[in-house]
């Protein structure tokens, strides 16, 4: 760390509403992607269109077992195309037993098959989210984070060229402002795939469809509105991902302070002000 | 320059210990809460009656589930759950092509009813194009027609006490301690005396089949497919679901499905 411990770079960069609703999401999206695999379990496969197609083709999605030479062998089927994914996908380890199912029991909760419980930590964790959503967006438009630190200015879709540079370096500004990927990044979760996801929920829902039909219209329909959820579902996990590597690279004590506590170590001192970096 | 390669073997070391720490996350840590005891899972069920009463909220007692058209039905009805009962008494009514099967309508009414198919296809009927949900994920498009069940209700003059409708089935679904678990489920009577809940008995123009529940199922258009019993034999309205089974509405409800099957 070249980074000065001088005390004076210290700033208070996250309010507390901008923490605790960060945390509450972290523990729901767990929960919801590990229940979302118990529940797609039931029914390993996705389609496009209204229905699911068992007398005809509109499958983009199939995991399965299927009898090799050798004995059982998990099979991962994309857009026709088939891959053998024993040992992870459509075959794993249970308790010292191999067993057929799509998604393996490290991947599940509960970790045995059981849609019921699935589903009703599935909705209860849904009901957490949009909850949080909605109160992490009222104090933002409150409190000025919103227009302040996520919506992308002029000036940040200029910077984005420089900014796409820095991160492929791994050479990271601490400032108290968000960079151009960032705000893309947060702003693309919570006003693009969270609203999906809850959206495509809604679409799955006989009793919403008939209330709101164009819901699941608007998507082509419930089958695809499944797929789109899991399509984001794969999104999320990505963005977890990213996310979890750019703080382990950009100082994950500092970065986890701000979470936790909203104390931020910038590069440069207080009285500089707020660089714009790159 | 030295920087970079610091920072990357801290990088790489650090992402090496994230990844082991998801691989760690699931496991069974959670697996409790599929006790039906736990207290944990009672807490997290209490988000099932939100989810209810949103649903009420949000979708108009009468709203209609989507219909389509003749050209959406493109391939058979897929059966699911008991798709050819082995019980003796099903399997005698199926040899006489159900000419003594009857439907019993019974509990809090005024005229309790014995009902055989021809009388329930002589009533007026509904023929509608409906996508059938099931709990698993899947979708699947075809034409019911049926006898309003709330036709049926007001023929047997539903008194103002009841509230839920039981539909007891001739299917064994599960067998316990104390024998054979016939199939049953419930609604309330605002989905029973919806204009799409019919008692079907026919299925893409052709009487319904064994594998689809003949002679009569049920059709909750709003709701997902284990809330619509197939091999039905029984109606009995009443006042709560204490009597039935172990008391949560229905058979999957007993085995920890929400009662209320709208998502």
């Amino acid at each position: 760390m070249t980074t000065p411990s001088n005390p004076d770079t210290l700033i208070y960069r996250q309010s507390g509403w901008t923490r605790l609703t960060h945390w509450i999401w972290a523990i729901s999206l767990f929960f919801l992607l590990l229940t979302g695999l118990q529940i797609f379990n039931a029914h390993p496969a996705l389609y496009l269109g209204k229905q699911s197609g068992f007398g005809f083709d509109n499958s983009v999605l199939a995991i399965g077992t299927i009898q090799g030479e050798s004995g059982p062998r998990g099979v991962t089927e994309v857009f026709g195309t088939r891959f053998d994914t024993t040992g992870v996908f459509g075959l794993s380890e249970v308790g010292g037993q191999i067993r057929g199912r799509a998604f393996p029991a490290w991947a599940t909760i509960p970790s045995h098959q059981d849609l019921g419980t699935g589903r009703v930590i599935h909705f209860f964790f849904a009901w957490v989210l949009v909850g949080t959503l909605l109160v992490w967006l009222t104090a933002s438009v409150i409190n000025g984070h919103l227009r302040r630190d996520l919506a992308p200015k002029v000036e940040d879709i200029k910077k984005l060229p420089a900014d796409i540079a820095a991160h492929a370096r791994l050479k990271f500004h601490h400032t108290r402002d968000y960079n151009t990927l960032q705000k893309l990044a947060y702003g693309g979760v919570l006003f693009v795939l969270l609203p999906l996801m809850i959206l495509t929920g809604l679409a799955m829902s006989p009793s919403v469809n008939a209330g709101l039909p164009f819901i699941a219209d608007l998507f082509g329909g419930r089958q695809s509105a499944r797929t789109i959820h899991f399509a984001v579902m794969l999104l999320l996990v990505g963005f977890f991902i990213v996310h979890m590597l750019m703080i382990l690279a950009a100082g994950p004590l500092n970065e986890l302070r701000s979470i936790v506590t909203g104390w931020y170590r910038t590069d440069l001192p207080k009285r500089s002000g707020p660089k714009g970096s790159a | 320059m030295q920087k970079f390669q610091l920072s990357r073997r801290k990088f790489l070391t650090s992402a090496a210990l994230g990844a082991s720490g998801l691989a760690l996350s699931g496991c069974d840590a959670f697996d409790s809460v599929s006790n039906s005891d736990s207290a944990v899972r009672q807490i997290l069920e209490g988000a099932n009656g939100l989810t209810y009463r949103a649903q009420r909220l949000l979708v108009g007692r009468q709203a209609l589930a989507q219909e389509f058209s003749e050209s959406d039905i493109r391939q058979p009805m897929r059966p699911n759950g008991v798709t050819a009962p082995d019980d003796a008494t099903y399997k005698g009514l199926l040899s006489n092509d159900f000419a003594d099967w009857r439907l019993e309508v019974t509990g809090l009414v005024e005229r309790p009813l014995s009902l055989s198919r021809e009388q329930l296809m002589n009533m007026p009927a509904r023929t509608q194009i409906t996508r059938h949900d099931c709990v698993e994920g899947w979708s699947c498009i075809a034409k019911w027609t049926g006898t309003p069940l709330s036709l049926v209700l007001d023929q047997a003059a539903v008194k103002p006490q009841a509230r839920y409708v039981i539909f007891h089935c001739l299917d064994t679904i599960d067998r316990d301690l104390s024998g054979d678990i016939k199939y049953y489920g419930s609604v309330d009577l605002i989905d029973a005396r919806h204009p799409q809940t019919i008692l079907a008995y026919g299925l893409n123009g052709k009487p319904l089949p064994v594998e689809n529940g003949a002679p009569l199922r049920v059709r909750v258009e709003r709701q997902l497919g284990y809330k619509m019993p197939k091999y039905i034999h029984k109606i009995e309205l009443v006042d709560g679901f204490a009597a039935i089974g172990r008391g949560k509405g229905g058979y999957w409800e007993d085995n920890g499905y929400d009662w209320y099957g709208g998502i």
